[in-house]
């Protein structure tokens, strides 16, 4: 058994929270100036270089990239051959959330109650998925993840029946539903299988994945490109005011299913698509 | 498509002037509000009591800022997305308000209300939330301190940069936009 003390962890969490909400990562840089190239709406053009500029002030200033901070989702690996101690992990992640959210003038959007919505103060709770792996490791993937974005995300219990093209027709159905609201381009996470809780799990796991990197799975990751395909044919563009642009990327996650079952989750992320992760 | 220059207070007749599709530059007052805080102001008019501010010709922006860091005026201020505002837009706008700055689509009612009281609506850049912060000139918060990021700011600005959505005639750039660029 390999110990970690819960400081390591509460000292890791506290900067990975704020380093993911100043210095978006590369691979949405690149996939933004990639997308220059092909973008033929000038407003849209317009837009991209906007959100280039912005990033570049996040992370040269320290400032957050966008005024909603986000939840912070955290999926841990934990390998099994890990004893946290000095208290309890999850304890631990939220002190984390709680400091950094407060060193780093991050804002808090997490209300108590859903029903009675009076504000946390300190963005905690955070939202943790545990998975046990093998090994003495504890790898920690945290996003910080918008509401704007969230609320255009669905789960449908489809039929066997409805097959591959009417998973499609969902998928794009909801980006078109979805339109300017979700802050395009946008990166959609997609799960398919599993459970109703599973396939939303899974479409959320997938927008941990870099943006520009495909499934492993090869039919899956042909799927993704024909997906990602026609969805930047509908004309959305860049925060929905026209154009090629409408996402960076598509990911999708499978899991078997039940023999009546085709759960399809669709996870939708705007372009500031913020994760990090630490290796204890 | 035309860079237009406006200064807050806004007339009818001046608004009437803008097309879905201009760029626009905002300077002077505008205040911030959004969920909780329309949920209020709503109430105040139904209860036929006096708003924190006279909306008449006045910007609502939708935005709840992250804290200011020491020596900042404002932390990031990017738009929050509109719809959730769209049950309390119409009420304001029989008021007189004359604009609203956010991000994606509103109802049809809410687009109704805008061309019959003739008032518009303008689109920030969502995600663009530390650039936009910099056109923010000096912020006060006259209402509602309670609600912390969703409390009602008095901003100044200067050359805030947005796009004209919908404008007075009724037309609505996310759905022209989006046709002319779709491919069947």
């Amino acid at each position: 058994m390999r110990e970690i003390h819960v400081d390591q962890i509460i000292d890791a969490v506290a900067e990975m929270v704020q380093e993911a909400n100043y210095d978006l990562g590369q691979d949405v840089e690149n996939a933004i100036k990639n997308a220059l190239n092909t973008e033929e709406s000038q407003t849209g053009k317009d837009v991209l270089n906007q959100l280039l500029q912005n990033y570049e002030i996040a992370r040269t200033e320290r400032v957050p990239i966008c005024q909603d901070t986000g939840f912070a989702v955290f999926i841990v690996e934990l390998g099994q051959d890990v004893h946290v101690v000095g208290g309890n992990l999850n304890d631990a992640i939220n002190e984390g959330v709680r400091r950094g959210y407060r060193d780093g003038y991050l804002r808090k959007s997490i209300v108590g109650h859903p029903l009675e919505r009076k504000n946390t103060g300190d963005n905690t709770p955070a939202v943790i998925h545990v998975e046990i792996v093998d090994g003495d490791q504890m790898k920690i993937h945290m996003a910080a993840k918008g509401g704007g974005s969230e609320n255009m995300s669905f789960v449908k219990m489809m039929k066997p029946s409805d097959g591959v093209e009417g998973v499609k027709e969902f998928i794009i159905d909801c980006v078109r539903q979805a339109g300017p609201n979700p802050c395009p381009p946008i990166v959609v996470g997609v799960g398919i299988g599993g459970t109703f809780e599973k396939a939303a799990y899974l479409a959320k796991k997938s927008l941990f994945r870099e943006v520009g990197k495909r499934s492993h799975l090869e039919d899956i990751a042909q799927l993704e490109e024909e997906l990602l395909e026609k969805i930047n044919k509908l004309g959305i563009g860049p925060q929905g005011l026209g154009g090629r642009t409408t996402a960076l990327d598509l990911h999708i996650e499978i899991y078997p299913a039940h023999i009546a079952s085709l759960p399809v989750a669709v996870n939708i992320n705007c372009h500031a698509s913020r994760h990090k992760e630490v290796v204890l | 498509m035309a860079t237009v220059h406006i200064t807050t207070p806004v007339s009818a007749e001046e608004v009437s002037k803008l097309n879905a599709g201009d760029q626009v530059l905002i300077s002077g007052v505008i205040y911030t509000a959004r969920d909780a805080a329309h949920k209020r102001l709503v109430e105040l008019v139904e209860q036929g009591k006096e708003l924190p501010f006279d909306v008449k010709d006045q910007f609502i922006y939708f935005v709840g800022p992250t804290p200011a860091k020491p020596g900042q005026v404002i932390g990031s201020a990017g738009p929050t997305t509109s719809y959730r505002m769209d049950k309390y837009s119409p009420t304001l706008l029989d008021l007189g308000l004359r604009g609203m700055i956010g991000k994606g689509s509103r109802s049809q009612e809410v687009k109704d209300s805008m061309v019959k009281n003739k008032a518009v609506y303008l689109a920030a850049v969502g995600g663009a939330a530390a650039l936009i912060a910099k056109t923010i000139k000096s912020a006060e918060v006259i209402a509602y301190e309670d609600l912390g990021t969703e409390a009602i700011r008095k901003l100044v600005v200067e050359n805030f940069p947005a796009i004209v959505v919908n404008d007075v005639h009724g037309n609505d750039l996310y759905i022209q936009g989006a046709a002319k660029y779709r491919i069947d």
